[in-house]
């Protein structure tokens, strides 16, 4: 029953919130601290430290986490389900949509449209998490280092990324 | 190699690989599904990421089931979906039992202040790259720009923005294709 509760209260998260794993958290907090008492707020701000350190997705990481503490593996299996079910249901039907429309004038309007959105909004994102993620000089070089040589070469960006965390190793620590 | 346990493999990638927050994820997805193995192409990948920010849920995992499910259907959107979620579970879980100790070590705090910045600077660079796909117009100049200030200067929420350039390219398109049957 607890499982199933787990799993009923990450499908109406994952089901209810859009733009993206960082809008759940408050979702989360409400339904985990206060209504269910699950976690205390301590913990829950926990669990934003621990995002930052883990690789995934926040949403995926904050249900894993959430249910672990619940009930186990078990409980953290259930909860990062439910938090996705959603999606997959959501997705796949309006892909096949999308599929079945390909030539359809007005679809590609659309598209056409949105495209140059997607820029902007991957921009803006850019922005806020640059807010975020460069809080001194060092982190500019880091950033202004790895945007040339990712531009510049084919170097791929999963050994920019763990270069970097070797290069902040050295520098902050 | 089979190509669901190729896809699988991709999005092991992606999940391991995305620190941040769900755009963190663009810089790998673009290098391995557009650039290296073309599975799908520049566009395409823009409006994946227009659909998956429009839909509840988490960017990241709506972008991984879109793409799983457009190259091997449902099955190949399982698969991308089992891909992305494993790093997280497999590492929260270590993190949670270990959370104490992990906390106070100072090497992992260094690593994770090192590799922010870089995030920022894949994700800015791979912007670029995606918008030289859309076609040199002033209309989509105007597109970018509006967007990008609607969102960072007025605080419009990206759904908003998603939908009024859906309406926007919806008219002008029209307009281009009744001329050139003119």
């Amino acid at each position: 029953m607890n499982y199933l509760n787990l799993f009923f209260v990450f499908f109406r998260i994952g089901a209810f919130t859009f733009g993206g794993g960082y809008a759940m958290l408050p979702l989360i907090e409400r339904e985990i601290v206060f209504v269910y008492q699950w976690l205390t707020q301590e913990e829950f701000i926990d669990i934003f430290a621990i995002s930052q350190m883990s690789p995934g997705p926040i949403a995926i990481n904050a249900a894993t986490f959430v249910g672990y503490r619940f009930s186990g593996i078990l409980g953290a299996l259930f909860a990062t389900f439910g938090v996705v079910l959603p999606s997959f249901f959501l997705v796949t039907n309006l892909a096949k949509v999308i599929q079945r429309n390909k030539n359809s004038l007005y679809l590609k309007g659309i598209f056409a449209g949105i495209r140059p959105a997607v820029i902007g909004l991957i921009s803006a994102a850019c922005l806020s998490m640059f807010r975020i993620s460069v809080v001194d000089y060092k982190g500019v070089i880091i950033a202004i280092l790895i945007f040339s040589i990712f531009v510049r070469t084919k170097i791929h960006p999963i050994i920019l990324i763990l270069s970097s965390g070797l290069l902040g190793i050295v520098i902050y620590l | 190699m089979n190509y669901y346990v190729k896809l699988f493999l991709i999005f092991l990638k992606v999940g391991s690989f995305t620190i941040g927050g769900g755009y963190a994820m663009i810089p790998v997805i673009q290098r391995e599904v557009v650039s290296n193995n073309k599975l799908i192409d520049s566009d395409e990948f823009l409006d994946i990421i227009a659909v998956s920010q429009s839909l509840p849920g988490a960017i990241a995992v709506n972008s991984a089931i879109f793409i799983g499910y457009k190259l091997a259907g449902l099955l190949g959107s399982i698969v991308t979906l089992l891909g992305i979620i494993i790093p997280s579970l497999v590492v929260i879980i270590t993190v949670a039992v270990f959370y104490n100790e992990i906390k106070e070590q100072r090497a992992v705090q260094a690593f994770f202040q090192g590799v922010r910045p870089a995030i920022v600077a894949l994700i800015a660079a791979t912007a670029f790259k995606l918008a030289s796909s859309i076609p040199k117009k002033y209309i989509n100049l105007l597109l970018i720009i509006s967007s990008f200030i609607s969102i960072s200067l007025f605080d419009i929420h990206p759904i908003i923005v998603i939908i009024a350039c859906a309406l926007i390219g919806l008219i002008f398109n029209r307009e281009e294709n009744s001329s050139e049957l003119s």
